[in-house]
């Protein structure tokens, strides 16, 4: 047996080198490896919210881009109309765009909840392969209407011009907007992690690894994963959210089947089912896309290569390399 | 909107069908023999369109570039089944996803050094280039004509394959039970080769007949093959027929939708308006029309295995 690090450990220090980095980054003025921090822990937050479904629930949803998009369209949308100051609604009463961020992502939450309740409600009447493809082709939905839907620019996006704004605090320095995502990439984790251990996370379990057992002690295995699915869109339509406000920018690219893949990459690459997985695979992406890019502009070839390689021979994922299988205590 | 309108959109919703189920009918053989979800199938369908364009931009003739996309389709599906596909059977479906989510990326990305960003361009061939008059005296491109005719063609010769033949026999009987047919002494890798280049020739093939009707260029794969998903959710995994009957659900209803509704919505409001809510819904339409059948029969329309 290789010698390992216990998983606690691991993610102490995955955690806290999240934070120094940019930290150190900013101080020294390298304010482009902030954003990079930031996309990090971005990511890792929408991973987090696919890793309850996918690792969790055993729900493997190629669609996470839907609420990932649906979060981002959803700041997009109040920032646009605060910035045209047109309200979203007149009837019943006047609903104005807003971009104070506890509001944005607020409602970030609610539609992409609102979502995962309608996909997921369709799709957990299947299982295996059929939910990959259906949820697959609910999040093609969104995509094609969000393409065709002309009133938020359509395939072009929308703009957002100034970041959206948090109280107390000024979201333009990059160092103090990535805190804003650190700090929430950790609330999502506790919440992962208290979850896992309620009654609701080990019956989510018990319905992973045997449905028809876990029926017979009366647990109802489509309302639990429902409730899971929902979550799980939640969080990910939240790191939607904040990427719309890092990027300045929302397009149909968000809710493409790539970026679904892209998550799933997060999640896999970090180990399925490991509460800090998605943070281990979103730092490894990042850094891959900034170097490989940086000398070819073919890198994904190589980032397919290496993905290839760590399914067919390293399975589990890096946080499975370094803390070894999962202790069930 | 017209008869002869009405007519042409509905040939072009069973043109387009037809070409979904050259995609669908691959994966749902892959799936139904080898139990494989391939997410790499749309880009067979390119590795075709692109051998289609450019042996045809070469020799000068289509005929010679469809037979090249075929071969090079099939040979790039055995040549991934040996290398990569076969230590995949007996993983997981989330495993199968990853890997052939690498494969796409690396095929993309191969295609795209091999060929540069811009799109190939591939023309009709003079023997069926201009309209053929249809009973009726209605017009009708001849290509689109012949697509359907050689689609329809393939759906009744993949279905004499299946149901005639010594291999259509063994590929049935690797779908009821892989462990058995190996114990009777059929090569069982071998069997898995030769499906997995079955389908990606009809990948090929579908890549190679659209290349005339669109610009073919790298990610042309990837929104067929979801559609071809959903057309299998429809229809049932595993089944031939159902993915003949859900390709022709899924084509119709997308093109007529696209055409009609726009058109149905301009009765109840002005035409900007109608145009964007029509457009916007006839995108959403295939969905709608998979989600009723999930409701109504999870399994599919024909489902295959109970």
């Amino acid at each position: 047996m290789a010698r390992v690090i216990p998983e606690p450990a691991l993610n102490a220090v995955l955690a806290l080198a999240l934070v120094a980095i940019p930290v150190w980054a900013s101080l020294s003025g390298e304010v482009f490896t902030v954003t990079l921090a930031t996309r990090v822990a971005i990511y890792a937050l929408a991973g987090v919210g696919l890793n309850l479904a996918l690792g969790f629930g055993g729900l493997v949803s190629f669609g996470h881009a839907a609420f990932f998009g649906l979060g981002g369209y959803a700041v997009g949308i109040l920032a646009h109309h605060a910035q045209t100051y047109a309200p979203l609604a007149e009837w019943p009463f006047t609903i104005p765009g807003t971009q104070a961020m506890p509001v944005t992502w607020a409602v970030a939450m609610a539609a992409s909840g609102i979502a995962a309740l309608g996909i997921g409600a369709l799709s957990l009447r299947t299982s295996g392969v059929y939910f990959i493809m259906i949820t697959l082709a609910f999040a093609q939905m969104i995509y094609y209407f969000a393409i065709s839907w002309p009133a938020y620019g359509g395939e072009d996006g929308l703009s957002i011009y100034v970041r959206g704004s948090f109280p107390g605090l000024n979201t333009l320095d990059p160092l103090q907007f990535f805190l804003i995502a650190w700090v929430l990439l950790m609330l999502a984790l506790i919440l992962s992690a208290l979850v896992r251990r309620s009654r609701f996370g080990l019956a989510l379990s018990a319905v992973r690894q045997n449905e028809t057992r876990a029926e017979a002690v009366g647990i109802r295995p489509f309302r639990i994963r429902l409730v899971a699915f929902v979550i799980s869109g939640m969080i990910t339509g939240l790191a939607g959210a904040l990427f719309a406000d890092l990027a300045r920018f929302v397009s149909p690219s968000m809710l493409a089947w790539s970026m679904s893949g892209e998550i799933m990459v997060f999640v896999i690459i970090g180990g399925v089912g490991r509460l800090f997985g998605p943070v281990a695979g979103a730092a490894i992406f990042v850094v891959f896309e900034h170097v490989f890019g940086g000398l070819t502009e073919h890198w994904q070839f190589l980032l397919g290569l290496t993905l290839l390689l760590i399914v067919l021979f390293a399975r589990g994922g890096v946080i499975g390399l370094l803390a070894g299988r999962e202790r069930h205590d | 909107m017209t008869l002869a309108l009405f007519a042409e959109q509905l040939l072009n919703g069973i043109q387009f069908g037809v070409m979904l189920f050259l995609m669908a009918a691959g994966l749902t053989l892959v799936f139904g023999v080898m139990g494989l979800i391939n997410l790499a199938h749309g880009s067979l369908f390119m590795v075709g369109a692109f051998a289609c364009a450019s042996v045809a931009a070469a020799t000068g003739s289509f005929w010679i570039g469809l037979a090249a996309s075929l071969a090079a389709a099939a040979a790039a599906g055995a040549l991934v089944e040996i290398v990569v596909i076969r230590r995949l059977y007996d993983r997981d479906h989330l495993d199968q996803v990853l890997a052939t989510f690498a494969l796409i990326l690396m095929f993309s990305e191969g295609v795209r050094w091999l060929f540069g960003s811009f799109p190939l361009y591939l023309d009709v061939p003079p023997l069926l280039a201009g309209p053929i008059r249809l009973p009726g005296g209605l017009d009708y491109p001849l290509y689109r004509f012949a697509i359907i005719v050689a689609g329809l063609g393939v759906a009744a010769g993949l279905s004499l394959l299946i149901s005639r033949t010594r291999l259509g026999i063994r590929i049935r009987a690797g779908e009821a039970d892989r462990e058995m047919i190996a114990a009777l002494g059929v090569d069982i890798s071998k069997l898995y080769t030769v499906v997995f280049a079955l389908g990606a020739a009809l990948a090929g093939f579908a890549g190679a007949l659209v290349g005339a009707l669109q610009s073919v260029q790298v990610g042309m794969g990837e929104p067929v093959l979801i559609l071809a998903f959903v057309v299998i959710v429809i229809g049932g995994i595993g089944s031939i027929r159902g993915a003949l009957v859900g390709s022709l659900i899924v084509g119709v209803a997308d093109t007529l939708g696209r055409s009609m509704l726009p058109v149905a919505f301009g009765l109840l409001m002005d035409p900007a308006s109608a145009t964007a809510v029509g457009a916007a819904l006839a995108s959403m339409l295939i969905y709608v029309v998979m989600a009723v059948v999930l409701v109504l029969r999870p399994k599919g329309l024909f489902p295959a295995h109970g």
